[in-house]
């Protein structure tokens, strides 16, 4: 598996990464691959370190150890294989521009320093805004969207940047269920085009219906694999420790009565 | 009444203190935009203070002021890009200490300066009215740089301020476009000093791109409504200044935050008006704040 040319085929593979802020480790010590064509679950409980992995992988938080390849290489080679949707309030939504550029910044990666976008940009765009059914939006003033809404855009832009691999930072969070099951079409979609999709995940519930791989994360990896092998009831528990009272009894259905690991930690 | 406006103009110095405001007005309230959209007063200020010894230093050894300024307007601006860069330091607490030295470092240069004193109020609260044909020749081209830099990099400039994230992991290097963005500022408080000095450059940069910010939800509209309004206020400003003896730097910075304090009652959006009238006619306009999920449509 370790091997050169396998390392190549693989979208993403993390080997012995550790990040600290000051002196506390977020990340100890995480060795993942992650398979081509798959939709990639990364749960655990608040303060594991899931958007850090993610941020790590992108090159946005610096590396204490480690290193991370994406299809062999080092990210900054394949930077525009990546297509990246941050949390929903790490920007300001008040900030005065439409819908349609925020989309458009999707592309601003490839169209490189000084160049404008112009009406193929504009075009492609809106074809984006059109998958995720906010075309009607284009003009709106980005402050003037609901939350469900704010995701979908920043869906829209990860589209536009027409990537091979999708890094998401909770995507469901805050949406209404009908954002929800669209966001979850769409990803679904991009998974049958060949695309991986990395997706921080906080409903435990869902995992098992919408995810093919989970990664089990608490400061280190407590569980990776397929969804069906490796989503158990000891690898949740050691994963989310004492604070998860209420655990499924049947982990792995997806009409389990497993309840949300978010609202009951911390 | 015609006479009110054309009479001062009759005057060659007052000819080169409104040619030198339009152009300072358009700077200021293009590059304040960033700087109000970035968040940046404190830094804005803490830059207009730290090139004053650069501009005590010129003035002694008899160079254009600006000379100085802008060789401590582009340190303060590395130095403010590094201090930013290091996660340990409280910001704000570190660029307080450093730039307050700085003026500091002015005042005792000033003070060992003989037969110099009367010439302290127009370094800190501006000349205009004494600004020479150079002083205007030299605002111009530098302006003519800044605004060509701030057109080029218009899209990447917007990219950062808007979601840094992004910008990093597309590959735009948001360290050195930040720099980029400090040398503007500070470039545009050099050129900018003769006009109301040190202790008021900031409400120049601010206080025009804030109104105009509180008047429109479009980039574009709001670029243009600042410098306009800049621009307006300058020329205002001087008037007031000419026909009634008044300091000109503190006119022009009155007259803005008189347009402001108007923008912030009766602006459409967001003025203090219309937030009230929506909120008595319930929230169906309410458009900062949406609770989730509502109003969802799906196509």
């Amino acid at each position: 598996m370790d091997s050169e040319e396998a390392l190549d085929r693989l979208p993403v593979a993390v080997r012995d990464l550790t990040v600290a802020y000051r002196d506390t480790p977020v990340l100890w010590d995480v060795d993942v691959s992650m398979p081509e064509g798959k939709m990639i679950a990364i749960v655990g409980p608040n303060g594991a370190g899931k958007s850090t992995l993610i941020k790590s992988i992108l090159n946005l938080v610096p590396l204490t150890s480690g290193n991370v390849t994406i299809y062999g290489k080092t990210y900054k080679a394949q930077r525009s294989m990546v297509g990246y949707v941050p949390q929903r309030g790490s920007v300001d939504w008040d900030f005065p521009t439409t819908t349609l550029d925020v989309v458009q910044m999707g592309m601003y990666g490839k169209l490189g320093w000084i160049r404008r976008p112009g009406k193929r940009e504009r075009d492609v765009a809106l074809e984006c805004l059109e998958k995720v059914g906010m075309a009607s939006y284009a003009n709106r003033q980005i402050s003037q969207l609901s939350g469900g809404q704010q995701q979908r855009v920043f869906l829209a832009r990860a589209l536009a940047q027409d990537a091979q691999i999708y890094f998401m930072d909770e995507p469901f969070a805050g949406v209404d269920a009908t954002t929800e099951r669209a966001i979850v079409d769409i990803m679904r979609e991009l998974r049958e085009s060949g695309k991986t999709l990395v997706v921080v995940h906080h409903n435990l519930e869902t995992v098992p219906e919408y995810f093919d791989w989970v990664i089990l994360l608490n400061v280190r990896v407590i569980a990776s694999g397929p969804v069906e092998e490796v989503f158990t009831r000891e690898a949740i528990q050691k994963a989310y420790g004492g604070r998860m009272t209420f655990l499924p009894d049947s982990v792995g259905e997806p009409s389990g009565p497993l309840r949300r690991a978010e609202s009951l930690g911390d | 009444m015609l006479e009110f406006f054309t009479e001062p103009l009759s005057f060659p110095f007052m000819q080169r203190a409104m040619l030198e405001i339009i152009i300072v007005g358009a700077l200021c309230g293009l590059v304040g935009s960033f700087v109000v959209l970035r968040g940046l007063a404190f830094i804005g200020d803490a830059l207009a203070h730290a090139v004053f010894p650069g501009v005590v230093l010129s003035y002694a050894a008899g160079h254009n002021i600006m000379l100085g300024a802008s060789v401590f307007g582009l340190l303060t601006a590395l130095g403010i890009g590094l201090i930013s860069r290091s996660k340990r330091l409280s910001h704000d607490s570190a660029i307080g200490v450093i730039f307050a030295a700085f003026f500091a470092l002015g005042v005792v240069l000033l003070s060992r300066q003989t037969g110099f004193r009367q010439d302290l109020g127009s370094l800190l609260f501006g000349n205009i009215l004494g600004v020479s044909r150079q002083d205007v020749l030299i605002t111009f081209v530098v302006g003519l740089v800044i605004v060509a830099v701030v057109f080029l990099l218009l899209k990447e400039l917007t990219l950062v301020a808007f979601d840094t994230n992004l910008a990093h992991s597309t590959g735009y290097p948001v360290f050195t476009l930040d720099i980029i963005l400090l040398l503007l500022v500070s470039t545009t408080v050099v050129v900018s000093l003769q006009t109301v000095g040190n202790l008021l450059i900031l409400a120049l940069l601010v206080t025009p791109a804030a109104t105009a910010r509180l008047l429109t939800d479009r980039l574009n509209t709001m670029f243009a409504l600042s410098v306009a309004i800049a621009i307006i206020s300058g020329v205002i400003g001087l008037y007031i200044s000419f026909h009634w003896s008044v300091a000109a730097g503190g006119a022009i910075v009155l007259t803005a935050t008189v347009l402001f304090a108007v923008a912030l009652v009766f602006a459409p959006q967001h003025g203090l008006l219309s937030q009230q009238l929506h909120r008595r006619q319930g929230k169906h306009h309410v458009h900062h704040f949406h609770a989730e999920g509502e109003d969802l449509e799906v196509h």
